[in-house]
């Protein structure tokens, strides 16, 4: 207990310079967040789900551009697959199901929407998700810790996981076909569509396009782009015939961004060190004061 | 006053209870194999659409709230010199030390690439709040062995006796302890300090963690205030924690309660689950998130739970001088108040959270079960063994050992 007031001076002046030196190193060395570019040029694509035909030979396209197993491309268009709804996974990046089956069905392909504020890129531990300048969010495989608070962050449930393998489990999620763009090759599923259900371009002009049906065949269209401000905004938007909510196709989700006040709190809480340093500072202070406290007392 | 000290406890590791124990832990073992040889999958009943199950909510989350006595003793006894505490700071020590070494084994059993557990360490992502909890954690686990260390030297200075050929050894490795317990002496104030500002930063920010999921999350849970409700209780469960584990292993040892020290420490836990209480209840009265308790179903009754049985009930009963002096009174209380925090964050990982697309809910697997038993039993049986190596435990002594010290050493004094 041979604790006097010049060794703990010592120690805190101590503790400080290494403190300042430390942020003098690191900075340069580890970059605090993985790349998030939103760009004025990035692109999206227009699924027009009134277009659709339910073939389903962009899940066939998609499997040959993604490595994954493809059955023989006559199977793919049975209507048995429509029964269930389906949800992308490692074997499938993406899923056409059929919706409203009841009246006026229409066929409708999920996939990642790629997000203007994607809620993975901000709560991945490691930053193995990353939102690329041409719009596509794309995942790390050499630093994914496989933690799963990318599934738990998504507001469309699109991260998949491979729960059956003990090693290299991978998150499985469409790519936007990011290893093709790069080459100026469409993305797969876009180029198969016969029907051009599918349109890759810029997302500002995307927006364009969708109000200009909309605007000329009004009985056809609901009067809203999904995608356009959900969560902030989406690369990927889609036009239908009703409310895409009311049938599950999507969840109603709000126009925040989907990280929501999760970073203004973790900021709030870690403004350059203010507030962590503050409490330090101030338990110190508490600490130092009351040294004396139970001794004073067994004196008197 | 009686003088205490604390000594390791002269007793068998072997009893009916510890071999109960050690079955447990060797069926969680069992699964725990079939998890790293078949994967995930194989185990637990987790899938896409519940990505998260007991392991993240009841091992991490609640295993880190209840290590929670562990810090709060720190800054009474520690940081604010209530010097007639430092009794329970050592067991308190070691329950934080075994708990958080879990937490971490709990993430490294759960997420799919345990070999790369050490990648946030060197991949940063300052808008994570895990990334935030997962250094914190680390971090804290590093300061309370450091904080365990003079307990350790204590244990060993001046009785270093190796056998055989080791024994050369023994001289310098008894220099080597004496260095450190010197060093230490002089820092120890630093890393308690540090202690007690990562706890209060990573408690908050595992609150942090489920807000990002939005409206996945049930509205009586989730709010913006998370964080500081995760705190709140926090700070709230670690007295109780303290009591309820001082009175098993007085009950274990066959020791007399220290029913003194615990009523007087157990003073401070009625204003601070009030204050908890307030927070929840202003919380759902603002956001008039109260309506979904009108209906009446799982959500509505585990929320009930969860508030009267593990807050309402609890304060109550501390408020009462009786209960506060009775070890029964004392134990049950605080039972409610541990029941009421694994209740609050099973419910907001598990109970809270409804994905857009879920097919069935999630039921926890036998696997995960059993898992989470076998890591609570461990740590029941790491506590007994060190309690009967290590001076922990306080018992009384003669006045002429009394001026031992026996605090962690290195506080200012």
């Amino acid at each position: 207990m041979s604790q006097n007031r010049r060794d703990f001076l010592k120690t805190i002046a101590a503790i400080g310079a290494s403190g300042t030196a430390l942020s003098a190193v690191t900075p340069k060395k580890l970059k605090a967040g993985p790349t998030n570019i939103l760009s004025d040029e990035r692109m999206g694509v227009l699924v027009d789900t009134t277009v659709c035909i339910g073939c389903r030979k962009c899940e066939w396209a998609c499997q040959g551009a993604h490595d994954i197993e493809q059955k023989d491309f006559d199977t793919y268009q049975h209507d048995d697959t429509f029964n269930k709804d389906r949800r992308p996974s490692a074997q499938n990046l993406t899923v056409v199901n059929k919706y409203f089956e009841d009246d006026n069905p229409i066929t409708a392909k999920l996939q990642c929407m790629h997000c203007d504020h994607p809620a993975c890129v901000s709560a991945c531990i490691v930053g193995a998700f990353s939102k690329q300048e041409n719009g596509s969010v794309i995942w790390d495989t050499d630093k994914c810790i496989g933690c799963r608070y990318c599934m738990v962050a998504c507001p469309f449930q699109v991260p998949s996981f491979e729960y059956d393998k003990a090693l290299n489990p991978k998150i499985t999620k469409c790519d936007f076909c990011f290893d093709r763009t790069k080459e100026g090759k469409l993305p797969a599923c876009v180029e198969i569509c016969p029907v051009e259900a599918l349109t890759y371009g810029k997302r500002e002009d995307l927006i364009l396009e969708a109000r200009k049906r909309i605007k000329n065949n009004p009985e056809k269209y609901h009067n809203h782009i999904f995608g356009e401000h959900e969560v902030g905004g989406t690369a990927w938007l889609y036009l239908g015939p009703k409310d895409f909510t009311t049938d599950n196709v999507f969840p109603k989700l709000g126009n925040n961004t989907a990280p929501g006040v999760s970073e203004s709190i973790q900021h709030g809480l870690f403004a350059y060190f203010v507030p962590p340093v503050a409490v330090y500072a101030l338990l110190g202070g508490i600490m130092w004061l009351s040294k004396d406290r139970d001794s004073k007392k067994e004196n008197k | 006053m009686n003088h205490h000290k604390p000594t390791p406890i002269n007793k068998k590791f072997f009893t009916p209870g510890t071999i109960a124990l050690s079955l447990i832990a060797l069926t969680g073992i069992t699964f725990l194999m079939g998890r790293f040889l078949f994967g995930l999958g194989a185990v637990t009943n987790l899938n896409d659409q519940f990505p998260w199950g007991i392991w993240i909510g009841l091992d991490v989350a609640a295993g880190v709230a209840l290590a929670a006595g562990g810090f709060t003793t720190a800054a009474l006894g520690h940081i604010m010199h209530r010097d007639k505490y430092e009794t329970i700071i050592r067991p308190a020590l070691l329950t934080a030390m075994l708990g958080y070494t879990f937490v971490a084994l709990s993430v490294s059993v759960d997420i799919g690439r345990w070999y790369y557990i050490w990648h946030p360490l060197i991949m940063w992502n300052g808008n994570s709040a895990l990334f935030e909890v997962g250094i914190c954690v680390m971090l804290y686990v590093s300061v309370l062995y450091i904080e365990f260390l003079p307990i350790v030297t204590e244990r060993f200075m001046g009785k270093v006796n190796l056998p055989g050929i080791l024994s050369k050894l023994n001289g310098v490795i008894d220099k080597l302890l004496r260095a450190l317990d010197r060093g230490l002496d002089k820092t120890m104030f630093v890393f308690i300090i540090a202690g007690v500002v990562l706890s209060c930063l990573h408690q908050s920010s595992l609150g942090t963690l489920m807000i990002i999921a939005g409206p996945k999350m049930h509205p009586l849970w989730q709010t913006p205030i998370l964080p500081l409700l995760f705190l709140l209780s926090a700070i709230s469960v670690g007295f109780p924690m303290v009591i309820a584990e001082s009175l098993s292993a007085s009950r274990s040892f066959g020791l007399k309660p220290e029913t003194e020290v615990l009523s007087s420490l157990s003073r401070f836990i009625a204003p601070l689950l009030g204050i908890y209480l307030l927070g929840k209840l202003g919380d759902i009265v603002i956001r008039e998130t109260f309506v979904y308790l009108t209906e009446f179903n799982s959500i509505s009754i585990l929320f009930g739970i969860e508030i009267i049985v593990g807050v309402v009930v609890p304060l109550r009963m501390f408020l009462s001088a009786d209960v506060r002096k009775s070890p029964t009174g004392l134990f049950i209380a605080s039972m409610l108040v541990i029941f009421g925090v694994l209740m609050n964050r099973f419910n907001n990982f598990v109970t809270a959270y409804n994905p857009p697309y879920a097919i069935e809910a999630y039921f926890p697997s036998v696997g995960e079960i059993f898992v989470t038993l076998g890591f609570v039993a461990i740590e029941i049986l790491l506590y007994r063994l060190f309690v009967i190596i290590f001076p922990v435990i306080s018992i009384p002594v003669s006045k002429a050992y009394a001026n031992t010290k026996y605090a962690i050493r290195g506080v200012l004094k």
